[in-house]
């Protein structure tokens, strides 16, 4: 570990993880708003669900490289080919976690709101949805962790947050760079779910601290 | 602003020719080399799935018996959860790089990459399929005189498997695609195509190459789901880690 380098390069490091944070947050966020729609859908129209997950699932399979790599003659060495490729990774997860946790919700909690009188809209985002916001956020979080990772595979991108250290450094065959990309991208996947756990106690107070 | 032409004229400088991407395709796929050689697809096609089957066989043998050793005697519960975190937070990327500047280029860093990679999803399905055993039946086993090899071997083991083929599947498709990454360190594979299409600027490859992985990868994936369909009918299913 050579820590001169480290001292020399802090800025640059600080840029790349902020690079890292923003390519992450981007594709969570639009991932989610999808990810919940098509969810809603799947709820409501039961015979779609079996080809949304097909679908999300193909695109769960394909590997990252391979996907970066044929995007990139439509839409370049872009940011946008990197998120394309990031938020199609994030669909299945949280579809999944979206249908299970709505499908969890106790029929009891159904005709109750139902008998109050709530319209089919009002019951799902006012009892539906927040009842099924823990098993939703642990979607969400999976997603989050899996999608640090990945952006380390944007650096052939160009891009990578800290995974241009990783990139940079097995071109150089330079250790410092490698463990600075590959642990510094392991903290960050820790911190944001850290961050994603305690976004979710805030969203939801009733459960307490038994839902971690 | 060059209008319709902009797009097959001279990049400044470089030199390389900004063709049409069907004309690209369409050189790649007419070049002998591509079909046979050294460098020819059923060559690439022959690496990756060599290279994968023998990473996933490997990483099963390794730790398969061992996991099912530890849930039979109720430990390594804590073990498997702390893989699964960890696991899923470190990039395949970097642990790809760190093992082959740590053992040097070509296919053997690959293979120790790809089975420590294979490894972890292989050891907590096992854990958790023997740890979901209905209690009421190890008891009936207990209960029978069966001894504690035997209770494994013949009870937990069995009941267990469907959830240890999904590990295995997962293995398999994580594998497949950590192949591809390991052009980027290594040497061959189907990703060799996509690393050297990136060097090249050569569309055509890139995109030949990008097609070529995501069949194989998603062709596995249904042999495999229907496989396991096939082993146990009705098969449950487990969280995955990529």
């Amino acid at each position: 570990m050579n820590w001169e380098w480290v001292g020399r390069n802090w800025i640059a490091i600080v840029e790349r993880t902020w690079e890292h944070i923003f390519l992450t947050g981007v594709a969570v966020v639009v991932g989610t708003v999808i990810a919940i729609g098509l969810a809603v859908v799947a709820v409501r129209r039961r015979r779609w669900y079996g080809p949304i997950t097909s679908v999300t699932n193909i695109l769960y399979t394909v590997p990252s490289l391979a996907l970066f790599a044929f995007l990139v003659p439509f839409t370049g060495l872009s940011t946008l080919t990197s998120e394309i490729g990031l938020v199609s990774y994030t669909l299945l997860i949280i579809v999944r976690n979206t249908v299970a946790g709505i499908d969890g919700v106790s029929q009891g909690v159904r005709e109750a709101a139902d008998g109050m009188g709530f319209t089919p809209r009002r019951r799902f985002w006012k009892a539906e949805f927040p009842l099924a916001l823990p098993v939703i956020m642990a979607g969400i979080r999976i997603a989050s962790v899996t999608t640090v990772g990945l952006v380390t595979i944007t650096a052939i991108l160009g891009q990578g947050g800290l995974g241009y250290f990783i990139l940079a450094g097995l071109r150089s065959f330079f250790w410092t760079q490698i463990i600075i990309g590959t642990v510094g991208s392991v903290l960050l996947a820790v911190v944001i779910d850290v961050g994603l756990l305690w976004v979710e106690r805030l969203l939801t107070p009733w459960t307490g601290r038994a839902a971690v | 602003m060059g209008g319709a032409v902009a797009h097959s004229v001279d990049r400044a400088g470089g030199g390389v020719t900004d063709r049409p991407l069907v004309e690209e395709l369409w050189l790649f796929l007419g070049d002998p080399q591509t079909w046979w050689g050294p460098a020819s697809i059923p060559l690439r096609l022959a690496e990756h799935l060599l290279l994968s089957a023998v990473a996933v066989i490997i990483a099963a043998a390794l730790v398969i018996p061992p996991a099912l050793w530890a849930a039979h005697r109720r430990r390594g519960v804590v073990a498997a959860a702390a893989v699964v975190n960890i696991g899923r937070a470190v990039p395949t990327f970097g642990i790809l790089v760190i093992v082959v500047v740590w053992l040097g280029l070509g296919p053997w860093p690959a293979l120790v990459a790809l089975v420590a990679l294979s490894g972890p999803p292989m050891f907590t399905n096992t854990v958790a399929g023997v740890l979901a055993v209905d209690p009421a039946v190890l008891e009936s086993a207990w209960g029978m005189g069966m001894t504690g090899r035997t209770v494994l071997m013949k009870v937990e083991a069995p009941l267990a498997l469907p959830v240890i083929a999904e590990g295995v599947r997962i293995a398999i498709s994580q594998v497949i695609a950590t192949a591809t990454l390991a052009a980027l360190a290594a040497g061959g594979g189907l990703g060799r195509f996509i690393v050297d299409g990136f060097a090249k600027r050569d569309q055509g490859e890139l995109l030949i190459g990008a097609v070529l992985v995501a069949s194989v990868a998603v062709v596995a994936e249904m042999i495999f789901t229907r496989g396991q369909r096939r082993l146990v009918p009705s098969h449950t299913s487990t969280e995955g880690s990529r």
